[in-house]
């Protein structure tokens, strides 16, 4: 038995979800459309961003929307050397957790930066809004340096 | 909230895989005898079954299958579907059948289309022949056989499915 070629194959396979958000998600994308961002209010008076529907220990339904800053302290992060295809960035960026003023929650987004050593547990960013906004977490195009 | 920002309902969640899928060795083997219009199957060197599509080992017995076997392209129906619902990004036209085929000298089926056949007369025992395309179209697939359309033999008995030797009916 000869040995044959070595065959293969590029195959793409696609899930096309989409996902109904609910009030309270939904509610948070249209205020990112509209530029905004806002958390709710937990029983124990945190603030969480982005807004989540229970709340965290009793599970009531929340529904005290809070405005909440555009700037915000990085809590903690981490630095992406060789972004990949479905990264917000074709250069090295880093994903953080970012405490946004009037929060008491951290939320995951992106962080543009030039070098690693511009980015610190501590540092102060700002929301850069996407030129087109739609109504999805995109909207914020990054966390940009204060 | 203004007019013309409406409530968001709904997001666009897509997931794409993208692989690169690798024959690996009998799969390899296996499709590059399709693309001489030939159909092959491995033989169990210890429970003697004839596997198509050949995995290079078998799931019964664990151990490395290596001897081939060549493989009519008649086969039984072992088991069909009659695919009514049109599936999105498949391009044959519904109602057709997919149908479980035992080819003569195998043991297991392998799945494949029927057509040239009434849909209502299709049924379990059949008998039934590749159709090919033609010859210079042949390449490493599967679909070099364009369906399996109905022979005029007499139906093979369920406990005979997946029994028959490579000879057929009469062998």
């Amino acid at each position: 038995m000869s040995q044959p070629e070595v065959l293969h194959q590029e195959f793409e396979l696609g899930f096309t979800y989409t996902r109904s958000t609910g009030p309270v998600v939904g509610r948070f994308l249209t205020e990112l459309k509209q530029r905004n961002i806002v958390g709710i209010k937990a029983s124990d008076g945190r603030v969480v961003v982005p807004p989540m529907e229970y709340d965290p220990d009793t599970a009531e339904a929340l529904s005290e929307f809070v405005d909440v800053g555009q700037e915000g302290e990085i809590v903690s992060f981490a630095w992406v050397k060789e972004p990949r295809e479905a990264h917000p960035f074709d250069k090295p960026f880093a994903w953080a957790m970012i405490r946004l003023d009037g929060a008491d929650v951290p939320m995951i987004h992106c962080v543009a930066a030039e070098r690693e050593d511009q980015v610190s547990t501590g540092a102060r960013v700002r929301a850069r809004w996407a030129d087109e906004t739609k109504g999805f977490i995109t909207d914020i195009r990054c966390f940009e340096l204060v | 909230m203004s007019e013309e920002n409406e409530m968001v309902t709904g997001i666009e969640a897509p997931i794409y895989l993208k692989y690169n899928f690798t024959a690996g060795a009998a799969a390899a083997r296996f499709l590059a005898q399709v693309k001489k219009g030939v159909v092959t199957g491995q033989r169990c060197p210890k429970c003697k079954q004839v596997y198509i599509p050949p995995r290079g080992a078998c799931a019964a017995c664990g151990v490395p299958t290596k001897e081939e076997v060549v493989l009519a392209d008649k086969a039984t129906v072992q088991s069909f579907t009659i695919v009514s619902i049109p599936i999105p990004g498949n391009p044959i036209e519904p109602p057709f059948v997919v149908a479980n085929l035992v080819p003569d000298g195998a043991n297991i089926s392998f799945i494949h289309l029927m057509s040239e056949c009434d849909n209502a007369d299709v049924h379990i025992g059949q008998r039934v022949q590749a159709v090919w395309k033609p010859q210079e179209e042949w390449d490493y697939a599967m679909d070099n056989i364009k369906y399996f359309k109905p022979l005029d033999e007499p139906d093979v008995p369920v406990e005979k499915i997946g029994k028959l030797p490579v000879t057929g009916l009469e062998g």
